[in-house]
């Protein structure tokens, strides 16, 4: 039933290109709560002998998880659906007030061309959520300017111990066909 | 499921005390309200992390150190409140099973720092039980002082993840307080542990 319709080509490569950025940057740790649009990047990662991906029951988890990896001297990222947002609120005030670099990679639902109406409240709220808790946001909705983005947000979370989130739109990801 | 028969419990201090007295290189994390005073009044260590906040998060905290410190003991002190707010923590730790973890719950059966309302623990739900059917390799309930000590050996050595929870009384102690500020905290720690923040 839920067959993926992608923005163009260049759309299928964009999990490879940001697991080589991880690498490049030295990220250790992947926690998770899957997503469809973060399938591929989540199974790179869980083949990677560098990476120790961590799936989550729920996305706070992951902020809880990141911050313990930072204190430890190791760098992270958290993959979530923007479902997940909202499930990070308190866990992301520990970040805001111990200023912990912390690396998000949100993939939108409730955005471009979406069919489920469950999806848009938190989809509609998630920017202004995370500028709520303090978090800076970096929207891509293009396929080919994930990786510069994922790049340019891991500096400025873990060069100025700071949260740092891209929201990568439905464009990018394609949307669910619900047949 | 009742409340339990209140028979003598722990000293929270006295058993922290027992604990941390081990503790040797290990690092540790505190979960916000009692377990934090009790750690400072044992006496504060640059390997303490107070988490002041971020209920439920104690154990996510001590899983990411352990799992980037994995030649070092990790050690979360935690109440049983905080814990139960975050009890899908046991699931993600027993599925990475970082043997050089930890977990403590000073279960008092009470939200200490909001007017000693119950939690769920009072009403007889099983945290090691919970962390056992997770997939924590060693899991018990300790309600001496002398179950403590034939047990401290496990927190520091025991193939982890280690899960206690230690039956201590509702006494209301007097506050010591650590360092408040996160950032501060936060740095400090990171040097002492890893040398540097980057």
């Amino acid at each position: 039933m839920a067959r993926k319709k992608q923005s163009s080509k260049t759309a299928a490569s964009w999990p490879d290109d940001v697991y080589r950025v991880f690498v490049d940057a030295d990220v250790r740790q992947v926690a998770y709560v899957p997503d469809a649009g973060h399938a591929r990047l989540i199974s790179r990662c869980e083949q990677c002998r560098r990476m120790r991906a961590v799936p989550l029951t729920t996305e706070e988890e992951g902020v809880a998880l990141l911050a313990g990896a930072w204190l430890g001297g190791e760098r992270g990222a958290l993959l979530m659906q923007s479902s997940g947002v909202g499930n990070c609120i308190n866990m992301l005030a520990m970040i805001q007030e111990c200023r912990f670099p912390l690396f998000t990679l949100v993939t939108m639902r409730g955005d471009w061309g979406e069919f489920n109406p469950w999806q848009v409240p938190m989809g509609k709220g998630t920017a202004r959520t995370l500028d709520n808790a303090g978090v800076i946001i970096k929207a891509v909705d293009d396929a080919d300017r994930v990786a510069e983005t994922v790049t340019a947000s891991l500096r400025l979370a873990f060069g100025t111990y700071r949260a740092v989130a891209v929201l990568i739109s439905q464009r990018v990801i394609g949307y669910k066909e619900w047949k | 499921m009742s409340g339990r028969a209140r028979g003598r419990k722990l000293d929270r201090r006295k058993a922290t005390a027992r604990i941390l007295a081990r503790r040797g290189d290990a690092l540790l994390i505190t979960g916000l309200g009692s377990p934090c005073w009790d750690a400072a009044a044992v006496g504060d260590s640059e390997k303490n992390f107070y988490v002041w906040g971020a209920m439920g998060g104690a154990a996510m905290i001590g899983l990411g150190l352990a799992l980037a410190q994995p030649s070092r003991r990790v050690v979360v002190i935690t109440g049983d409140g905080e814990m139960l707010m975050g009890t899908g923590a046991l699931a993600t730790i027993a599925v990475q099973r970082p043997e050089n973890l930890s977990v403590i719950v000073m279960d008092n059966e009470r939200y200490g720092e909001t007017g000693m309302q119950p939690t769920h623990t009072h009403y007889g739900v099983d945290l090691a039980g919970m962390a056992g059917a997770a997939g924590f390799p060693v899991t018990e309930t300790i309600e001496s002082m002398k179950a403590l000590e034939d047990f401290i050996p496990s927190i520091y050595q025991a193939e982890g993840p280690v899960f206690a929870a230690l039956k201590v009384d509702d006494a209301k102690l007097p506050m010591v307080l650590p360092e408040r500020d996160g950032t501060w905290l936060k740095n400090r720690f990171r040097k002492a542990v890893v040398g540097s923040l980057d």
